[in-house]
């Protein structure tokens, strides 16, 4: 036990979710107070901004189906990466996973041959594969030559990035647009049906919702997700129980990158319903998804919090550029501030905090003494 | 106990937090050495007096007093948990106590690092050396050393490390490679380190669990020359053989607790056994003769790699018969751990033949050998043979989860697995509060009675333990054992490999010594004797 002003903090080896949770609260308000300086750098006073941002979002009816859209890629990403990161596998290439599913979905609602009621499923199953393929090569590469995945599937988004850069340049550029770097317009049975007139495509969150739901009894009930946790847990461990690393790799790595994929079908086929600039495709929410996954906590349901909140702050970064004449990408700062918390407030999971100030006892002034064989 | 990464960095984050809370700036008094009290007995060099450590669920120590004189070797004896350890790694200034004082030479004193620790003369021989492996011993021992010349400081420390060397007898070259020397030497570098910062007084951490006999005798007799130059030397051990043949004094702790200290003279080693353990010892697992049958297991010729890639077996053939434990004896680090791997398919034979049962297995995966009959009892029970972050039920099916009725297609059945878990609990006395606890929370023995109740719930023909009780409390022992004993009695084959070697010697009906990758012999139990085998051990063909 140790005595920090008045606080005493002991070690625990099980740490409470309640704790858990407040840690997480701590870890957005100390993400918050930063943003402060950042705010104030730019010239905008904090508290201004902060109730400008409460009032644009969450006392605003109309803003609200923006933070839900937000949300539907977030928690798609974020529960794959939970199933990832419970494998131990570092996928960071959500953001090229998603723009390989939106390029997909573009090929299927534009080139192919499908009859209009077979388009959208058609669009979710080759986004799926597409983003899953996209994954599947730093899975290989770490199974075959243990390449480490984190600098593997950050670079692929750089692949990915300048691929659908190329797309919409070249090959399939729109000749409808004028000149744009769009292709052109997805047929309307390609369009996801949205809720009344928001942008919310209930079709991708529902899947959203089920992978969520999915993600959490795989590695609950079955036994690849068994396999998954010895995996991640202790390697050596599932090696010696006889536990094949590839399967789970690439099970973990496939379905991570595929739900990503899905990802990118819904912000095409539901929002732009054309392939348009990466920048636009994604905001980011890549990246942001491994934010999700990490206030999820290991559990894949708890990604649909993590990703509403997630989806919050996108929308606030609407109202900091529209209100408060700030740049979009604040919400870059924001996320990485949480994420800094979050991973710094991890040692302190395992302790526990009393407050109990100290009554009475000076300290007693003692004189150092030097040992001797000084 | 031992502790994961988390915790230490748990540990990590208060001493951070503590050393913040001392600072100046925050306004409390900050004394890295307190002089407030004083003791006069000269004689007495070190004494550590109530000190108390809790952690998390455990009582580490629990007003231990202890005393270390001018010129003594004082052995502390105790099982493992028993707080020995902890104590010393309060004394070295890597934990902080809850409760208690140190006094050095006299003085009270505050050690809040190794640092300080060795400013107070206090040095440690850990049981797993710090050194770097690619350096030489006079670089090793010059790392962090103060008060070196700028230019060329290795001549002196070299000069310096010789002179003490001899002073000693502790002979070690010091531009030798650390890599290159045995585990003894390594361990005289250790205690050349701490003698060249100015330790006089020595506390070595269970010093002979890496030694053959004879390099243990000749670590007794440095030891002795140390007494004999003033040194305070504290000697942590749970052999008592060695406690009765080098110390002076003995303290027994038990279950963090001082049970007595008492001069060497007046205790035999049944009287310490029983203070140790609070009982009566059984010291003999009845040894019986049965009929042995087919062999389980035969290695043809197998050739291995280690770690850095250099062959870490070459050739070696032996087998084990249903019905039999055949003890595979040998120093560290000399193929024991490779053979091992190579039998429960976690290495590769680079050449040769592993048959099980007759059949070709060689480099077949772990699952497969499973199922043809292998268990495995691991070295490293924490890192290797749970998860401690799943239950231990969980933890119970770690291998069985793929089979009826676990399992049911792809799904998990945990009412199946719970039921198992409570069974298994029963059966091998797992003590744990639920079947879904963390297996980490676990103590050791209770550890390996999961792990033998896992790995023997199948009915293995091919019982394959390495170092089964290497850590354990007697009674854990006692029991992992005899129900070693129990399953060979029933017609498996056990292949037991310790470094204990008392342990070899009582279970073994066969008897082979690994040495340099190479089985240097292989002898009946009957006609083994610790002196042969020692030799063997050595490297030596006696």
């Amino acid at each position: 036990m140790r005595r920090l002003g008045p606080l005493l903090v002991e070690p625990t080896l099980e740490p409470s979710w309640t704790w858990s949770l407040t840690l997480s609260g701590l870890s957005i308000v100390g993400a918050l107070l930063t943003a402060g300086f950042v705010f104030r750098a730019y010239g905008v006073e904090p508290l201004v901004a902060y109730r400008t941002l409460a009032e644009g979002t969450l006392f605003d009816a109309r803003a609200l189906p923006e933070v839900v859209r937000r949300t539907i890629p977030l928690l798609l990403v974020g529960a794959g990466l939970v199933l990832a990161f419970r494998a131990q596998f570092w996928n960071i290439g959500a953001e090229g996973q998603i723009l390989l599913g939106a390029a997909a979905a573009t090929w299927v609602a534009l080139f192919s041959p499908l009859p209009p009621p077979l388009l959208i499923p058609a669009m979710f199953a080759a986004g799926f594969l597409a983003g899953a393929l996209w994954g599947l090569v730093p899975a290989l590469l770490r199974l075959r030559w243990t390449t480490n995945e984190v600098l593997t599937t950050l670079m692929l988004n750089y692949v990915a990035t300048y691929a659908v850069e190329w797309l919409v340049h070249g090959p399939w550029k729109g000749p409808t647009m004028m000149g744009f770097a769009y292709t052109d317009t997805f047929p309307e049975a390609a369009w996801l049906p949205v809720i009344g007139p928001t942008r919310v495509h209930w079709p991708t969150l529902a899947l959203g919702l089920a992978f969520a739901g999915f993600a959490a009894f795989l590695l609950g009930r079955t036994t690849l997700g068994f396999e998954i946790r010895v995996q991640g847990q202790n390697p050596e461990a599932a090696r010696y129980a006889g536990i094949d690393a590839v399967r789970t790799t690439l099970a973990v790595a496939c379905l991570s990158a595929g739900a990503a994929g899905v990802a990118g079908v819904g912000e095409v086929a539901g929002i732009h319903h054309k392939l348009l600039s990466p920048y636009q495709v994604s905001l980011g929410y890549g990246y942001a998804g491994i934010v999700v996954a990490w206030l999820a906590r290991g559990n894949p349901l708890g990604a649909i919090p993590g990703a509403l909140l997630l989806g919050l702050v996108f929308t606030s970064g609407d109202v900091a550029q529209v209100a408060l004449r700030m740049p979009f990408r604040v919400t870059d700062v924001f996320t990485g501030l949480i994420l800094l918390f979050l991973i710094g407030t991890t040692p302190l999971l395992h302790m526990r905090v009393q407050w109990a100030p100290q009554r009475g006892q000076p300290a007693p002034a003692a004189t150092p003494v030097t040992p001797e064989g000084e | 106990m031992g502790l994961d990464g988390e915790t230490v960095a748990c540990y990590g984050i208060l001493n951070w937090a503590d050393t913040l809370a001392r600072t100046p700036a925050f306004g409390l008094a900050s004394p890295l050495l307190e002089g407030t009290h004083t003791m006069t007995d000269p004689e007495v060099v070190l004494r550590l007096c109530d000190i108390v450590k809790v952690f998390p669920g455990v009582v580490a120590n629990d007003r231990v007093t202890l005393e270390v004189r001018r010129g003594e070797v004082h052995a502390l004896l105790g099982e493992n948990g028993a707080g020995k350890t902890t104590l010393m790694n309060i004394l070295y200034g890597i934990h902080q106590p809850d409760a208690g004082e140190i006094f050095v030479r006299g003085k009270a004193v505050r050690i809040r690092s190794p640092r300080d620790a060795l400013r107070l003369g206090i040095g440690m021989v850990p049981q797993h050396f710090l050194l770097v492996r690619r350096h030489t011993v006079a670089e090793n021992v010059a790392l962090g050393l103060a008060g070196t010349p700028f230019w060329r400081p290795l001549r002196v420390v070299e000069q310096r490390v010789r002179e003490l060397a001899q002073r000693y007898g502790l002979a070690v070259d010091p531009r030798a490679r650390i890599e290159d020397l045995s585990a003894g030497e390594q361990q005289r570098v250790e205690i050349l380190k701490a003698l060249v910062r100015g330790a006089d007084i020595l506390v070595l951490d269970e010093p002979t669990s890496v030694l053959t006999p004879q390099e243990a005798r000749m670590l007794f007799s440095v030891l002795r020359r140390m007494r004999e130059d003033g040194h305070g030397v504290v000697f942590i051990t749970h052999k008592l053989d060695e406690v009765m043949e080098v110390s002076d004094r003995v303290t027994v702790l038990r279950r963090g607790r001082v049970v007595g200290t008492l001069p060497t003279a007046e205790a035999d080693p049944r009287s310490l056994a029983r203070m140790m353990v609070g009982r009566e010892v059984e010291f003999r697992v009845d040894r019986r003769a049965t009929k042995t049958g087919e062999e389980v297991l035969a290695l043809e010729e197998v050739w291995a790699e280690g770690e850095r890639g250099r062959p870490a077996l070459r050739g070696v053939s032996l087998a084990v018969r249903a019905g039999e434990v055949f003890g595979l004896a040998g120093v560290a680090g000399n193929g024991q751990r490779e053979c091992v791997e190579v039998c429960t398919g976690l290495r590769r034979a680079a050449r040769g033949t592993v048959r099980v049962l007759g059949r070709d297995a060689t480099n077949w995966n772990a699952k497969d050998l499973w199922e043809a009959g292998v268990a495995h009892v691991p070295e490293d029970r924490v890192r290797c043979g749970i998860v401690g972050n799943l239950s231990v039920a969980e933890n119970l099916v770690l291998k069985l989860y793929r089979y009826p009725p676990f399992s049911r297609g792809i799904f998990l059945n945990r009412r199946a697995i719970e039921a198992f878990a409570r069974q298994a609990m029963a059966a091998y006395g797992i003590d744990a509060p639920s079947p879904r606890t963390p297996a980490r929370l676990l103590s050791g023995g209770n550890i390996q009675r999961l792990i033998l109740a896992r790995e023997l719930s199948g009915d293995p023909r091919l019982v394959v333990a390495a170092h089964p009780t290497s850590g354990l409390d007697v009674a854990a022992t006692q029991q992992v054992r005899t129900t070693l004993m129990e399953r060979s009695r029933s017609g498996a084959g056990v292949f037991l490999v310790s470094e204990d070697l008392e342990e070899i010697l009582n279970l073994s009906d066969r008897i082979g010594v690994l040495f340099m990758g190479r089985l240097v012999g292989t002898t009946p139990a009957e006609s083994a004797n610790p002196e042969r085998i020692g030799l063997w051990m050595a490297g030596r063909d006696a």
